[in-house]
């Protein structure tokens, strides 16, 4: 199999070494950008497997290159963000990112954002039958199993839940949720979320409290992670 | 007249203190002509001079000069023969007049003067104490940033010279040195970073549903991440309801004071978290079985840069005071007590509005 090809847009030298050199040691092949501009034409003339783009860029706005690389780019896009600024992270997603992560972050949540990102763009379509720890999971049925019993889900925790196992690795705003499993209207009612995902992880997780497959994205939203 | 009244007195408007100083004089005045029968027109003299002087240590320079003059004038006019007018017969009163208005303005200036020189006096004081506490955080700063700055730069000095006798055990120790120095000056910077969200006044909370139980459970397993060996138990009513409230700031605030009980209590020390809802305040206490806090420094712990006196090295002061900022912002309120049985407890009350939801539970 050919190497997955990452382009990094990032200005700062050391994250743009940094980041060569965890990316090529885990056998993906890297090249760099450090502007927006050059982002943009090295995207266009060789179009990766996936971008990383930082936010803080010196010469144009992440969000706007963002945007300009939505308009023909479909593969991953990775923001790198130094505020904690959720709004920001909110509207990238919005926008078009994959997936987010925070100046500082650990290597080994790099790459699992990595792999989530490329596997999900690989896989054409989904298996309707998933295996995740001790859940078995069947879309086509609406069946799922934890440790071999079938787990009783109301209509909305089914639907909610199904969103998740789709987009397994990705995080999900609390709006896209919303507007998801209840309709445009409810994007502002988060508590339903709230109750919903707190019922959920009672009937799936095998401890409520510490959430294995139901991760909080904190003020972001949340992601559904493998435990394979 | 203590210092305090004194300058409690020096904020009233100077428009008032015309208007008083006019009211003042008018009144003694007043009283002096009513008893003149008994008091010579001389005493009245004194009578207004002191009036003056007492007005000229609490009023600004311009009304009590207002005061000597018109004090002057009232004297010549009522009280200095022949009466209502402003002519004097006697060489005398001329000479008594004229030494009037000279004590009186010299009185009113030289007080001003002395005042003034109290005044900056106070003020350098202030700054002196400004550049104290400017000095003390400089230095709680600079050590709590150098030190793993310093350790990060030595561990990676050893590592770079290509020393043959490292083991790869050193080496190990060396890069965990490194990692636990970045993560703590992330903290410190984290904590500047908030501070001075604060200090900008322009902290705003975002209030959002939130399940209490999800913030204290998340926040609790990073400080367990820290490798702490102090037993955190957390006792949530399961009927307790969402709150509006902002998310982020509160796990901030239970961060920092579960990571200051983590550094300052001794080793298997047992923290109890209990979360409640008392009439839509949303209420978190959170205790320990350590030693508590010094009785006399209960109520300075919140300031910001306060470390207790008899303190190991480290930490920024900062923590407990973004701790109140946070909770103050979000209109609730943070209290400290010492449990008689030892140790601290911590009480947090946040008033926010709740949603049970509980007819959803079928849907």
């Amino acid at each position: 199999m050919n190497k997955a090809g990452i382009l990094i847009i990032d200005d700062e030298a050391q994250i743009q070494k940094l980041l060569a050199i965890t990316l090529q040691s885990n056998d993906y092949a890297v090249s760099h950008a450090a502007t927006a501009k050059e982002g943009l034409v090295m995207a266009a003339s060789h179009p990766p497997d996936m971008i990383i783009l930082d936010l803080g860029l010196p010469d144009e706005n992440g969000h706007s290159v963002l945007q300009q690389l939505r308009e023909w780019y479909t593969n991953p896009i990775i923001i790198l963000s130094v505020q904690s600024d959720e709004e920001d992270i909110i509207k990238a997603l919005d926008n078009g990112a994959n997936d987010y992560l925070v100046k500082p972050f650990r290597t080994g949540e790099l790459l699992a954002r990595i792999r989530a990102a490329l596997k999900k763009s690989n896989a054409n379509e989904i298996n309707p039958i998933i295996t995740n720890g001790n859940l078995q999971i069947d879309l086509s049925q609406r069946i799922i199993r934890k440790n071999g019993e079938i787990v009783k889900l109301t209509v909305t925790e089914y639907t909610l839940f199904a969103l998740f196992v789709k987009n397994e690795g990705k995080v999900l705003t609390h709006h896209y949720l919303l507007r998801e499993v209840w309709g445009p209207g409810f994007i502002n009612q988060s508590q339903y979320l709230r109750v919903f995902i707190a019922q959920l992880r009672k009937k799936i997780e095998d401890d409520a409290n510490h959430p294995e497959y139901i991760i909080t994205e904190s003020g972001v939203g949340y992601r559904f992670l493998s435990k394979e | 007249m203590d210092e305090m009244k004194l300058l409690s007195l020096n904020r009233i408007n100077r428009k008032y203190q015309y208007l008083l100083s006019v009211l003042i004089i008018g009144i003694v005045s007043s009283a002096c002509y009513a008893s003149s029968l008994i008091i010579g027109y001389r005493v009245v003299a004194y009578i207004l001079l002191i009036t003056v002087s007492l007005i000229a240590m609490v009023f600004d320079i311009l009304p009590v000069l207002l005061a000597a003059i018109l004090s002057a004038l009232i004297w010549d006019f009522f009280f200095i023969p022949p009466h209502f007018t402003f002519q004097v017969s006697s060489a005398e009163d001329t000479i008594l007049l004229f030494m009037y208005l000279v004590i009186a303005m010299v009185n009113a200036v030289l007080t001003y003067k002395i005042r003034r020189m109290e005044k900056e006096a106070i003020l350098k004081e202030e700054k002196e104490n400004t550049v104290k506490l400017y000095n003390t955080l400089l230095n709680s700063l600079s050590h709590e940033l150098r030190t793993p700055i310093a350790t990060i730069i030595a561990a990676t000095d050893n590592l770079q010279a290509g020393n043959t006798r490292l083991t790869a055990h050193d080496k190990y120790e060396l890069v965990a040195e490194i990692a636990k120095a970045s993560f703590r000056l992330n903290q410190q910077v984290e904590n500047l970073l908030n501070m001075s969200r604060l200090e900008s006044g322009f902290i705003q909370p975002k209030n959002d549903w939130t399940d209490i139980n999800e913030v204290v459970y998340d926040t609790v397993k990073r400080i367990e991440e820290n490798k702490v060996t102090q037993k955190i138990s957390i006792n949530i009513n399961p009927d307790i309801p969402l709150f509006k409230i902002d998310k982020g700031m509160l796990e901030q605030v239970l961060y920092n004071i579960l990571n200051n009980a983590c550094l300052y209590t001794p080793a298997n020390t047992r923290i109890d978290i209990m979360a409640m809802n008392h009439a839509d305040v949303m209420k978190i206490v959170i205790e320990d079985n350590g030693k508590g806090f010094p009785q006399d420094e209960l109520k300075d712990v919140f300031d910001k840069f306060y470390r207790l006196r008899n303190t190991k090295t480290g930490g920024t002061g900062l923590g407990l005071s973004i701790v109140r900022g946070f909770i103050e912002a979000m209109g609730g309120r943070v209290q400290l007590e010492n449990k008689l049985t030892g140790g601290a407890r911590f009480v947090i009350e946040i008033p926010a509005e709740t949603s049970y939801l509980k007819n959803l539970k079928n849907e």
